[in-house]
């Protein structure tokens, strides 16, 4: 099998503030995220070649994309994985100037979710199914209910008593807010406390209101060209390292197999991430990892399922802070999905944006320590069907 | 002989206390209480579950359904049609809806036996049910209770043969409803109980009983329908019937006036303690009147009834006033702000109603594993189109991990979800219902039960859901 390592780099990435901009349109952010990845690429929007729009209910088609940008009559494509969808559009564009179709391509990805007039997104129910006709009889899951299933059996398989394990959860909440309060364009800047993440209302026991990512609008914008080109836009190139998806054959809701207390498409999409970028020991290989902390168990299911902590002992790593700032792998640097929000589309790109400003040495005050190879990941679909997308990157081009 | 060969009755879990309403209202309470069904329930589901247990009970399946109610969901649309399917009656069985008469369970027990006496049909399964309501601070809403049962009617191994019966039509409008209206209307108590209810009741059981020359002391138990606790011991008196001795427990105190279901509920709670031998006086009252005959035979002390109607009433969980008025929609509400699901698509549900209906999955035939819903490609072993059919209705299961959401659409929040393993391997997430949000536990066991959706897209749209086994 081939392989994408080292044959495109990020020349230029761009990201909008995310929260409840009431003030701007789809079109605004897709143009702001757009210009500003062009800008710190040095080029001018004529110069793409082609390009990707990743988003899940603000647009329809590639039009979406061509029409606020009045982009001429090149190919664009308008792609979709619900959580995933932004890393997607990433794909998109990485395997067309891999290919050599052509030699600059802008992925961009949005969400704008809070012109609704309701709170959340639409039920999980139709996930994977015709939206033109259902049923009826499929179950209506909030995105919390349905991540606390995996904290109720993770619990139970470990023997964590309620009030143990959700004070491990808190932890990961107050981490990435900590975390979120270091940066100006996230949505949420304020710091938590544990006490605060542990009052907070339920909303799926044992998840709270502060468990859960927020509900927000926003853009980011990647220009990815051949690694061959790269030096020409600028001296700090992002290599992709490797882009991995897996997508799940949704057996586990009906095979008594699966148990509840991993994700396998993480499993699967790490392997395959880990092959490609040729690592080892994710954990010590890795500088800094953005993944997908929708629910704060996921992201506690997330340092088992990609390798970093042994099955079952997440715990430990928590407590021994492993995972913050200053720790051994640093994760949700930008404060994650918990501050930034998760607007579906955008949310991919956002990450990618996070693991460029810290492979470039440019995250100010979250700047982590000597960086080499940064990881994002994401989950979209259901827990028991889903889609796990990661992308490696980093500065250097491998020494072979 | 034709006559009952299996019977089940069908009670909520749920209770409301008639001091409860009292409460709420500051008026006189009844006493005792009365059975309420969850939102969840509707006459149609709960005449699922009593047909259900009917055939479970009587090891038997039907080539009949007759379904006999006042509060059919369906104005013009067949009930008994949702209930064949929901039950998996071959497809050659006749259904029927017996509607708008309190009297039509015998009415419709009457139909039935006829069509087997004639050889039409071996075994038809009637079940009656209904869920009336009375206006806020009235005596009905006390009064009233909710409630099914299904009784078969056949030739092969009957418990209760049919000796013989009379029936009259009285037209007196004594309770109503029109079209639109949700509550029961009544005219003047005193003259539509001295002149409709007893008049008319004494008419029919003293025409039977002179028909087939039987006196009062004959008769190891009697029972029959009354509007209330006053009417029923009145006619009792009045016919000269041993008032402790003989007459079947109208069950006011415990379930309420169920309607169309209440002589049917009574005669289950009767057959439940029979012996052979017995002479059972059944009659029946609404826009006239019906009176039974049947004699308990041998059969009786085969038939199962390991689960009687008065361990039903045991499992119960009380609810508040309030939480009635929600389940009914009897107070406006704040609207939810969260996004709407799409109303359902007939033509799916008509092209996947077995598995909707009647809960059938598949079977892989290469691997063994059993899997809902139906699949064309095996998610064990990934044969493809190797599969037989599989029902899980009756399957139980145990709770393998749960959700609470607070964020549901559901009348009642926190919605109870689980993830369901069935003995016997394949799992389905679903509700989980008359599970209060404290109570579910991974391991817990529970069963498959028939329940209402709710209205969307201006149909009733109905799926199985968990619940704790009793």
């Amino acid at each position: 099998m081939g392989t994408i390592r080292d044959k495109v780099a990020i020349i230029g990435m761009g990201c909008t503030k995310f929260g409840e901009l009431w003030e701007k349109s789809v079109d605004d952010l897709i143009t702001d995220a757009t210009y500003e990845a062009c800008e710190d690429a040095g080029i001018e929007l004529k110069d793409i070649q082609a390009a990707w729009l990743g988003t899940v209910f603000s647009g329809h088609t590639a039009l979406s994309l061509s029409s606020p940008l009045k982009l001429n009559y090149i190919p664009v494509t308008r792609v979709e994985n619900m959580c995933a969808t932004g890393t997607e559009a990433l794909r998109g564009a990485a395997y067309a100037v891999a290919s050599g179709a052509c030699d600059i391509a802008l992925a961009v990805g949005v969400e704008k979710l809070k012109d609704t007039g309701g709170a959340g997104v639409p039920p999980a129910n139709v996930l994977g199914r015709s939206t033109m006709g259902t049923t009826g009889t499929e179950l209506e899951l909030s995105p919390p209910a349905m991540f606390a299933n995996l904290a109720v059996r993770y619990f139970h398989r470990y023997e964590l008593a309620p009030d143990v394990g959700k004070m491990l959860l808190a932890e990961i909440a107050v981490k990435n807010h900590h975390h979120g309060s270091l940066n100006p364009k996230a949505h949420y800047q304020n710091e938590l406390t544990v006490e605060q993440v542990l009052k907070a209302p339920i909303v799926a026991p044992p998840l709270g209101v502060l468990d859960c990512c927020g509900i927000s609008d926003g853009a980011a914008a990647a220009i990815v060209t051949r690694a061959s080109l790269a030096r020409n836009f600028r001296n700090d190139p992002i290599y992709i390292k490797s882009l991995a998806v897996s997508v799940g054959p949704s057996r586990d809701p009906i095979s008594q197999g699966f148990d509840f207390t991993h994700i396998e498409e993480n499993v699967r999409a790490a392997e395959m991430a880990y092959a490609e970028a040729g690592i080892k020991d994710p954990r010590k290989a890795l500088s800094v990892a953005e993944v997908h902390d929708c629910f704060t168990i996921h992201e506690m299911l997330v340092y088992e399922d990609l390798g970093w902590s042994k099955r079952g002992r997440a715990a430990e790593d928590i407590e021994a802070g492993t995972f913050t700032l200053r720790g051994e792998l640093p994760v949700n640097t930008d404060g994650g999905l918990k501050c930034f929000g998760h607007p579906l589309g955008a949310s991919g790109l956002r990450m990618q944006y996070e693991v460029y400003l810290q492979l470039q040495e440019k995250a100010g005050p979250r700047q982590v320590k000597d960086p080499r190879l940064g990881l994002t990941h994401n989950l979209g679909g259901a827990v028991w069907g889903g889609i796990s997308c990661i992308s490696i990157t980093g500065n250097e081009l491998s020494k072979r | 002989m034709v006559g009952i060969t299996s019977f089940e009755a069908y009670i909520p879990a749920y209770r409301l206390s008639r001091d409860e309403i009292s409460r709420a209202w500051g008026t006189r309470s009844m006493g005792g209480e009365r059975a309420v069904a969850k939102y969840d329930e509707d006459s149609l589901t709960m005449a699922v579950a009593a047909t259900l247990g009917c055939m479970k009970r009587g090891q038997q399946t039907a080539d009949g359904l007759f379904f006999a109610s006042t509060t059919s969901p369906y104005k013009e649309k067949q009930a008994a049609t949702i209930m064949a399917a929901a039950a998996d009656l071959p497809r050659e069985a006749r259904t029927a809806d017996f509607t708008d008469s309190l009297r039509a369970a015998t009415i419709a027990m009457n139909s039935a036996a006829d069509a087997v006496k004639s050889g039409t049909a071996d075994n038809i399964i009637v079940a009656a049910s209904d869920c009336r309501m009375g206006g806020g601070k009235g005596q009905f809403e006390q009064l009233f209770g909710e409630g099914a049962a299904a009784l078969a009617i056949g030739k092969e191994n009957v418990i209760a043969s049919i000796e013989g019966s009379h029936s009259v039509f009285s037209e007196l409008l004594d309770m109503w409803r029109l079209e639109g209206d949700r509550f029961t209307h009544a005219w003047e108590e005193r003259f539509i109980i001295t002149e409709g209810y007893l008049k008319t009741m004494q008419q029919v059981i003293s025409k039977v009983m002179g028909k087939y020359q039987l006196r009062p002391k004959d008769f190891s138990k009697v029972v029959y329908y009354a509007p209330d606790r006053r009417s029923h011991s009145s006619l009792a008196r009045g016919l000269g019937f041993d008032l402790q001795a003989q007459i079947q427990d109208p069950l006011f105190d415990s379930i309420g006036n169920t309607g169309t279901a209440a002589l049917p509920v009574m005669l289950v709670a009767a057959l439940d303690e029979a012996k052979p031998g017995d002479l059972i006086l059944v009659a029946n009252y609404g826009d006239g009147a019906e009176a039974l005959l049947l004699k308990v035979t041998e059969n009786i002390k085969g038939f199962d009834r390991n689960q009687k109607m008065t361990e039903y009433l045991g499992r119960k969980i009380p609810i508040s006033y309030e939480r009635y008025l929600d389940w009914r929609d009897l107070v406006p509400l704040q609207e939810f702000a969260r996004p709407e699901s799409r109303p359902p698509s007939i033509t799916c549900l008509w092209r996947e109603s077995k598995s909707v209906l009647a809960f059938y999955g598949t079977k892989c035939k290469a691997c063994g594993t059993p899997q809902y819903p139906p699949q064309r490609v095996c998610a064990s072993c990934q044969s493809k189109d190797q599969f037989e059919e599989y029902k899980f209705s009756h399957r139980k299961g145990e709770i393998f991990t749960y959700t609470l959401d607070y964020l549901t659409s559901n009348k009642e929040s926190p919605a109870v979800v689980g993830m369901v393993d069935f003995e016997g391997g394949g799992r389905v997430m679903c509700e989980v219902t008359e599970c209060e949000p404290s109570e579910i536990k991974v391991g817990m066991a529970v069963e498959m039960c028939f329940r209402k959706l709710g209205q969307k897209g201006g149909i009733q749209n109905y799926f199985w859901k968990a619940r704790p086994v009793p």
